[in-house]
């Protein structure tokens, strides 16, 4: 963060591991060699940084949006899209001038300047988010000390762009959309950060990176020594994914947009690219949650195996992302949809409960200093709640089977 | 087309008789809208999301069916009916021919009742296969259950066209029979399908039926009392899901289905879960009577070579005549002037008149419930509005 270090080696600089940091680096260079005073080859390098993050995940975002349409259509018995490009690989690129080039439509109704800064402040905070993530040994684009509290203050701005842009439509569709959204996101948010307090408590930072550094090494020398092959990190990793699902409207969560029941949510009055950009806001965040979720319970850049250190760190995190991306798109592809008194008492009569027994369950995982003590207190703590909770919520859920009849005439 | 009389007619009233108050909201649900399944439209008054008023509003793809049908020969009517029921246009089909037939009293060769019982069955298995993708379509998951019945529709499909040589516009019965003789190797083709569906369904049912989202999306949904569902006039897999023993096979038989052992399957609550899983059950039927017919499929002419087609005027008389349409009851109503033209041409269609009672189905739920109430009625917009 000190401007540029001359001692930096070639090697470093090389280095596979710090190839994702490179343009940084050469900015910092050209500039401290043009003689630049310290403060702009600081700046410099910031702005480089962040646009190698943007400029990664903004190509991750076209790719994802391919991959998505190709996936749903395996799963669904289908082709997919294959016109555009070998595979389909141009698709993206044709959506995006098409959208681009698409008429900009305001309803007379709406407020114009906040259905406008709606868009945008989706995707602004998703971008911030992405800024405070660990993608590898050397790249920490922003290395904040209390990057997690950074993470969920910046989250929690996209349910007001969703608010907004639902608000701001002056229309019927999008207000339901938005109230939906409201409820959903603000429900989900607690389970999403209670899950998160044992990693905080166990690790004794808030700082994303020193979180990945708690989870290295290997137990008995194969098993990763992450969050989740604890008990309570089990837990509260369930918790977190169950939530992030919630959180990044995807299915079977997906009742802000509802398509089927109320046409696109906050979404039905975009047009053009501001319609581009709720989605560009909604991948991105996609991609954030999904990357603190490696990071908090899936050891963030680490390797799953031991005797890997000469791969780049950062592959690994890219290769859990398109693991549970993956599974984010699987369940998209099989369940139908919740509806929104189900998803609410699932939130605080499931959720929330687990989210906040896994923190106790933390603590004394801590103090035992995980071993047998450990495993012995607080499986039982959790699976004990969970087998409950579980049997107890199917119940609801699934009242009777039903047997029928036949008539004899 | 607009002139001065018109200017007071209001295609698209919105609620007059409905609650009042400022807090609710208005929300005109179609005629374009994602799951209306096609330009059916809804005025809905909302608490919040809660249904506090729903009323339907009818006529988005008025096509005058019945006017026209009135002004054009009887056999000229018969394309016509394949675009009522855009699903199930051999139903329809056979419907409008069978009621041409008692209006003249034409007999039907043995094999041309068969082969209508084959298409009628396989009508159903598509219609049937079908309504289980939508509805999971209008709960939110999209394409997937969707795209696997069409999978099933598309083999049914493919044997329509060697036999009719179309795909969905079958235009295939006649009166007195039907228009050509299989191809070779059809019925064989038909057996294996057969033979087929039924792992297909166990497959879908496994699918569908134990997920716990349906099962809460479903259960306790859209339920009425068999009295209501009587007196309204519902028919179809949607009366007998509510334990109601009619089915027109049965009660009214038409055709040769006295001839075949199948059976009715009945629900007892009459909600959207049992909607699905009575269609589930018919269908299995459906295979049943599938298998018997072609295994006694005879030989023979597939129409009475006594049946005029050219210059066909029937007595001058009435007749009415119903089947068990995949939906439910799909009469047609003929009056005869001894012309070549019907005078009255009327179609009961089940769809619409299913469909009457959705406000009943729908109040006090959410309107995610509706759509998935709207969804189990299984309409095609084509016989609502004809």
């Amino acid at each position: 963060m000190s401007g540029f270090d001359a001692s930096h080696s070639a090697a470093v600089l090389w280095a596979p591991e710090c190839w994702p940091r490179l343009p940084q680096r050469l900015v910092e260079m050209l500039l401290h060699f043009c003689g630049a005073p310290d403060w702009l080859v600081t700046i410099g390098g910031l702005v480089a940084a962040a646009g190698t993050v943007v400029g990664v995940f903004l190509t991750g975002f076209a790719l994802l949006s391919l991959i998505e349409r190709k996936t749903l259509a395996r799963i669904q018995n289908r082709i997919g899209p294959n016109r555009a490009g070998w595979f389909g690989i141009l698709q993206p690129v044709a959506d995006g001038i098409k959208m681009l080039t698409k008429e900009d439509i305001v309803p007379t109704k709406a407020e114009w300047f906040l259905h406008l800064l709606a868009p945008i402040l989706i995707v602004v905070p998703s971008i911030l988010a992405l800024g405070v993530l660990p993608y590898g040994r050397e790249w920490v684009p922003v290395p904040l000390d209390l990057g997690l509290l950074f993470f969920f203050a910046v989250g929690t701005l996209t349910e007001l762009a969703v608010f907004m842009a639902g608000w701001a439509s002056g229309s019927k569709f999008p207000m339901l959309g938005a109230m939906r959204a409201i409820s959903q996101m603000v429900s989900y948010e607690l389970p999403l950060m209670l899950s998160a307090l044992g990693v905080i408590m166990v690790s004794g930072t808030l700082s994303l990176p020193g979180i990945v550094a708690q989870q290295s090494g290997f137990l008995l020398g194969f098993i990763p020594a992450w969050n989740v092959f604890t008990p309570w990190g089990l837990s509260a990793g369930l918790v977190f994914y169950i939530a992030s699902i919630a959180e990044a409207n995807r299915c079977p969560f997906d009742l802000p947009e509802g398509e089927s029941e109320i046409v696109a949510g906050h979404m039905t009055e975009y047009s053009g690219f501001k319609y581009a950009l709720f989605f560009m806001g909604e991948y991105l965040g996609l991609f954030a949650i999904s990357g603190l979720g490696i990071t908090l319970f899936l050891g963030g850049w680490q390797a799953p195996f031991p005797g890997l250190g000469s791969v780049p760190s950062w592959i690994w995190f890219f290769s859990k992302l398109v693991v549970v991306i993956f599974s984010f798109l699987w369940i998209r592809g099989t369940f139908p949809r919740v509806r929104i008194d189900q998803l609410m008492r699932f939130a605080w009569l499931c959720l929330i409960p687990m989210a906040l027994l896994t923190i106790p369950a933390a603590g004394i995982w801590h103090f035992a200093g995980g071993g047998l003590i450990g495993w012995a207190v607080t499986v039982p703590m959790l699976l004990v709640p969970w087998v409950v909770l579980t049997i107890h919520y199917n119940k609801r859920l699934a009242p009777a089977t039903r047997t029928y009849t036949f008539a004899d005439s | 087309m607009i002139s001065a009389s018109s200017k007071s007619f209001d295609a698209a009233p919105m609620i007059e008789s409905g609650p009042d108050d400022d807090s609710l909201l208005r929300v005109s649900l179609g005629p374009q809208h994602p799951s209306t399944h096609g330009v059916f439209r809804m005025n809905v008054v909302l608490d919040g999301e809660t249904v506090v008023s729903l009323k339907p509003v009818f006529g988005y793809l008025h096509r005058n069916h019945e006017k026209i049908a009135e002004g054009i020969t009887y056999l000229s009517s018969m394309p016509y009916t394949d675009r009522l029921d855009y699903i199930c246009p051999l139903s329809n089909n056979w419907a409008y021919a069978h009621a041409v037939e008692k209006l003249a009293g034409l007999e039907v060769p043995e094999r041309a009742q068969y082969l209508r019982v084959i298409l009628a069955e396989l009508t159903r298995l598509i219609n049937h296969t079908a309504f289980a993708g939508f509805i999971l379509g209008d709960m939110g998951a999209w394409g997937s259950a969707l795209m696997y019945a069409f999978r099933e529709r598309e083999l049914i499909l493919d044997l329509f066209e060697d036999l009719t040589g179309a795909r969905m516009m079958a235009n295939f019965m006649r009166f007195g029979g039907c228009r050509n003789d299989l191809p070779d190797g059809w019925a064989a083709q038909v057996s294996r399908l057969v033979d087929d569906y039924g792992p297909f369904l166990d497959e879908m049912e496994k699918l569908l039926v134990g997920n716990e989202i349906l099962l809460a999306r479903t259960q306790g949904i859209g339920s009425l009392s068999k009295e209501t569902l009587v007196n309204g006039g519902i028919s179809g897999p949607m009366l007998r899901a509510a334990g109601v023993n009619y089915d027109i096979r049965k009660v009214d038989p038409y055709g040769i289905y006295e001839r075949f052992d199948f059976r009715i399957p009945l629900g007892a609550t009459g909600d959207c879960y049992d909607r699905i899983m009575i269609r589930f059950l018919e269908m299995r039927e459906s295979l049943k009577i599938l298998q018997q017919a072609l295994a006694q499929l005879p030989e023979g002419p597939v129409i009475d070579p006594k049946a005029r087609i050219r210059n066909f005027k029937p007595p001058v008389g009435e007749s009415y005549a119903r089947i068990e349409g995949p939906k439910g009851e799909l009469g047609f109503h003929l009056i005869s002037d001894g012309t070549t033209k019907p005078y009255r041409y009327r179609i009961r269609p089940p769809s619409f008149i299913n469909l009457t009672l959705i406000e009943d189905m729908c109040l006090g739920l959410d309107l995610a419930d509706v759509v998935v109430i709207l969804g189990s009625v299984d309409i095609v917009l084509g016989e609502v509005d004809r």
